[in-house]
């Protein structure tokens, strides 16, 4: 039962670190300060989320564990995060949209997650609610100021929708933890949230006079561990530190 | 104006000066006092923009999650000191965007030490102790600068940085009770920083002409060296309770001046920086170039949008 | 295209104390204005309620006509308490 509840709190939490480590990279090259600023207001709040997780996590491992060896130590497969959060920076528009598509999907899994069984996991998306609904507010202010701004921003931002399409859908595939959890009543069924998902990102696209792609073939992996060909590189920034110098503090 | 109405309005400025009274936007002030603050207040704003650089570097590849978001949460605040700055030039009558346009094209300087290369995680700790560390010396100063703008953007900035030379500090303090190899790190990052740090204050006073100006204008509130002296005398006991050796053979109290005796600066080198010949002048200038270049379809599709929105509003009220 | 105009900031750090000026910020409109005024000055705290109010629809009184503009209320005195002499045994007035 821990082993199935440590891995579904992974396919939660890695979203954030992944998306968290992702936004990092953009600090300090944002397209003006006050953005800036706000880009990184949003990858705190999901660094805090993760550490909050991860500390959940080491507690159930115990033998020393740490966030930190949660975090940094295990191997690419181990990270259970969708593919949609580890996609890079390719430009602003990317970036806004990976967090749009992402944070949607984020608000209503958060939603039903408070009423999780597992007093811990509830009382961490309580409390991390209130941020992702600015998240989700942020970002959708975005896509329809560049989705209605000039030809081109409506033209790059549609690019980025396209071509992050096909990542949507893993966010509503189930795994085996998840189907545990469900079963235990602590686990969210994500499959139920498509629909609902699907409805609030076309209304916000219409809004930006955007168009839902009808692409039908999907991207998955990420939660089985199978990643994309970022997610190295990613790992080998993340973990430079820890595996150049092992059993260190810092 | 008059020459002589001029000089009056002048002395009358000077003397409100002298009584500490502050100047606030859109009162009348010498030409030379305008142009001058546009530049030191902009030079400041870019040095804290430019700065988000080195350290940004950093983020992805912090050791832990606890330094990670310090780091990050230290970078943004760097971040929000230059738009507080840029805001407060800009009541003297110029736009951000001319004063970005200013540092794109090298007109404007930033501080030099900028461009130095983080390499280690301990330059983190570096860049945080002492970097940060002699910027707050002249900064507490500022808080009592006769412009209005200024003054008040100093206050905020020296509340907000009260955590930066603490949380290098402390990096710096776990990497020296740490393993022989981390203390190794930290000591030779002070190594290639303790100069570069010196030298944040500027040229020795005897050549930095500017200064008795700037100090009636409480631009300066003590010279190049004094401040130099300051940090060193501050820093030094700093160094002791690390068991970091500072790079200074030179390095001695002096019991009679009550103050440490301390090498000379490669004063070759600060010029090389300042001139732009540095390690770093080059990628940090273009990195800033590039994010306002890729930003600005961004920022047009934002003003467009706003606009297209005023004229629905328009539209609906008619 | 034109720049993102700038804009006042000001905030009430709780409730019972009014809106106070902090600074201001650049933004394309009021929403992203108050967006960022959120981002840039409450990241500690700092405040229960935003305004942001565009910098250029603010009137000012010019500093060069202070003279008449606030100096003649400086011989008011009678607008102060000081200004009544009471006897001492009344403590409080």
């Amino acid at each position: 039962m821990n082993n199935n509840l440590i891995q579904y709190i992974y396919g939660i939490a890695d979203n954030s670190l992944i998306l968290g480590q992702r936004l990092g990279e953009l600090c300090g090259h944002g397209p003006s300060i006050e953005t800036d600023i706000a880009l990184t207001n949003i990858s705190l709040d999901l660094l805090g989320q993760t550490r909050s997780y991860f500390q959940y996590v080491a507690k159930l491992q115990g033998n020393g564990a740490n966030e930190d060896t949660v975090a940094f130590l295990r191997l690419e497969r181990e990270y259970k995060n969708v593919l949609l959060v580890e996609q890079p920076n390719t430009d602003f528009g990317y970036s806004i949209t990976r967090q749009f598509l992402f944070d949607v999907f984020h608000l209503a899994l958060l939603e039903e997650l408070q009423k999780s069984k597992d007093e811990m996991l509830a009382a961490i998306a309580k409390k991390s609610i209130k941020e992702v609904l600015y998240h989700t507010r942020f970002s959708s202010d975005w896509i329809k100021r560049l989705g209605d701004g000039t030809e081109e921003s409506h033209n790059r931002i549609q690019t980025a929708i396209n071509d992050l399409w096909i990542f949507t859908d893993e966010l509503f595939h189930q795994t085996d933890a998840d189907k545990a959890m469900i079963a235990e009543g602590i686990g969210v069924d994500v499959t139920l949230l498509k629909i609902n998902y699907y409805k609030k990102v076309s209304s916000i696209l219409e809004e930006a006079t955007l168009q839902t792609p009808s692409i039908e073939y999907f991207q998955k992996g990420g939660k089985q561990g199978v990643h994309s060909e970022h997610m190295g590189f990613i790992l080998t920034e993340l973990q430079y530190m820890q595996r150049t110098y092992p059993n260190m503090t810092w | 104006m008059s020459e002589k109405e001029v000089k009056s309005l002048e002395e009358i400025f000077e003397a409100r000066i002298a009584r500490d009274e502050k100047i606030e936007p859109k009162e009348w002030m010498p030409e030379k006092y305008r142009k001058t603050h546009i530049r030191q207040i902009s030079q400041h704003a870019h040095s804290e923009v430019v700065g988000m650089l080195p350290e940004g570097n950093w983020i992805t590849r912090a050791p832990s999650l606890r330094r990670k978001v310090a780091l990050l949460a230290k970078i943004q605040d760097e971040g929000g000191h230059g738009l507080y700055l840029y805001s407060a030039a800009e009541t003297l009558g110029i736009s951000r965007d001319e004063l970005i346009e200013q540092l794109h094209s090298g007109e404007a300087k930033y501080s030099s030490i900028f461009n130095y290369p983080a390499v280690t995680w301990a330059d983190m700790g570096t860049v945080g102790w002492l970097v940060d560390g002699a910027a707050i010396m002249n900064q507490v100063a500022l808080m009592g600068t006769s412009y209005g703008p200024y003054a008040r953007a100093m206050v905020r900035i020296c509340k907000e940085e009260s955590f930066h030379q603490r949380q290098g500090y402390e990096i710096l303090l776990t990497l020296c009770n740490g393993t022989p190899e981390q203390k190794e790190m930290a000591q030779d990052s002070i190594n290639r920083w303790w100069w570069p740090s010196l030298m944040m204050f500027g040229p020795r006073d005897a050549d930095s002409p500017n200064t008795e100006q700037s100090v009636k204008w409480k631009l300066k509130r003590k010279t190049n060296d004094e401040l130099r002296q300051a940090f060193v005398d501050q820093t030094v006991p700093q160094a002791n309770i690390l068991g970091l050796t500072i790079p200074d053979s030179k390095l001695k109290w002096n019991e009679e001046r009550k103050h440490y005796d301390f090498g000379d600066i490669d004063w070759n080198e600060f010029w090389q920086v300042v001139k732009g010949h540095g390690p770093c002048n080059k990628q940090r200038i273009d990195a800033r170039v590039k994010a306002h270049k890729d930003g600005k379809w961004v920022r047009d599709a934002a003003m467009a949008f706003a606009e297209k929105q005023e004229n629905k509003e328009v539209k609906l009220a008619i | 295209m034109k720049n993102w105009p700038l804009w006042e900031v000001f905030i009430r750090s709780k409730n019972g104390l009014e809106h106070r000026h902090c600074g201001s910020l650049h933004a394309s409109d009021a929403t992203m204005a108050l967006e960022n005024a959120r981002d840039v000055y409450t990241r500690r705290m700092e405040g229960v309620s935003i305004w942001v109010v565009p910098s250029a629809q603010i009137t000012a009184t010019n500093p060069e006509n202070n003279g008449e503009t606030f100096e003649p209320a400086m011989d008011k005195a009678y607008r102060h308490p000081t200004f009544y002499e009471l006897p001492d045994e009344l403590k409080h007035m």
